[in-house]
């Protein structure tokens, strides 16, 4: 292991971890500005990104909740019915939590 | 007060600071859901605030967490940066339609402004801006204000999820994709446009039966923005 993977490693990972991501997003927020003076963002590339929000919840959680087992499919569940009938997010994320304990509880 | 020029005032700081009021409580929820989260995680203090402090954009955070790792190496470092990309990219837009209304602000100021867009500012600004009004200083007053909120809110979930004993069993564990499925429904406009969504998850799927790491997330991000390409 050279002295570069070293401090990776140890108490500097953690903290090139974040300058890292700190960088990408700030290039994510001055790209729009930046590009709309040279290049125009086309109707397809604004569909893509559009698409993206949802895409990535559902990239993300669904590996997580399956691999989590039939208590987390549920309660996620339980979840969106609550979000959809109350449209309050504390209720909902109320509901899911609370689902997720008490199905533990019962041993699910 | 709206002129037809762009312009920046003090008086349009405060009126950004209470417009930025409607917001306060989806930053509170979300930003204490990440504390609690990375506090779940085992991050330190230091590192779930510096994320809240520097990155300052929410869902990418939280995809960070299912990355976070104890012991960091190279590779782990490139994935983490690149979901986070991906997941930011979205932002491309929102700085892409301030644009105009930046044109002809200082450097300084518009660095500043952008490292303060989120979703909520740019839907404020853009409703102020509809509504006749070119003062930045409101873009600028409601992204401070959001930007404090989220920080002390972030602070308040961190010491939820460190000092809540057996986290498990209040479910804790979950919170994030717990969180998330909550977001998902606001933004749900019909089946067709929600498509991309099934291909995301589809691929994600697959990808993370096959393929070991976080790879799944960049891969269903990034299918699902080719869905929504092709999709007319």
């Amino acid at each position: 292991m050279n002295g570069f993977d070293a401090s990776i490693a140890g108490p500097w990972g953690a903290v090139i971890a974040i300058a890292g991501m700190a960088a990408v997003t700030y290039l994510c927020r001055i790209a729009g500005v930046v590009v709309m003076s040279r290049v125009r963002i086309t109707p397809r590339i604004e569909r893509g990104l559009r698409a993206l929000p949802g895409s990535i919840i559902m990239a993300t959680i669904l590996p997580v909740i399956v691999d989590s087992g039939i208590a987390a499919v549920l309660a996620i569940g339980a979840t969106i019915v609550t979000m959809v009938l109350a449209r309050v997010d504390l209720v909902a994320l109320a509901i899911g939590l609370g689902a997720l304990s008490l199905l533990r509880a019962l041993g699910l | 007060m709206s002129a037809l020029r762009p312009h920046f005032s003090l008086a349009g700081l405060g009126l950004g600071a209470r417009m930025a009021l409607p917001a306060f409580p989806g930053f509170i929820m979300f930003a204490l859901a990440f504390g609690t989260a990375a506090a779940q995680k085992g991050l330190s203090l230091g590192e779930a605030m510096g994320l809240s402090a520097f990155v300052y954009a929410g869902a990418s955070q939280m995809v960070g967490l299912e990355i976070w790792q104890q012991v960091w190496s190279p590779a782990t470092i490139l994935t983490i940066v690149t979901v986070t990309a991906v997941v930011n990219a979205r932002m491309i837009l929102l700085g892409a339609t301030l644009q105009p209304w930046l044109r002809h602000e200082p450097k300084a100021r518009a660095a500043l402004n952008l490292f303060l867009i989120t979703e909520a500012g740019w839907i404020i600004g853009t409703r102020y801006q509809n509504e006749g009004g070119r003062d930045v200083g409101v873009l600028l007053g409601a992204g401070l204000t959001l930007y404090v909120v989220w920080f002390l809110s972030t602070l308040g979930g961190y010491f939820v999820g460190a000092l809540v004993p057996e986290p498990r069993r209040f479910g804790l564990d979950l919170v994030m994709p717990i969180f998330f499925a909550v977001m998902l429904v606001p933004l749900w406009k019909g089946a067709r446009p929600a498509l991309p969504w099934l291909v995301a998850g589809l691929v994600a799927l697959l990808v993370h039966a096959f393929v070991p790491g976080y790879l799944f997330i960049i891969a269903g991000a990034l299918a699902g923005v080719a869905a929504g390409m092709l999709i007319e």
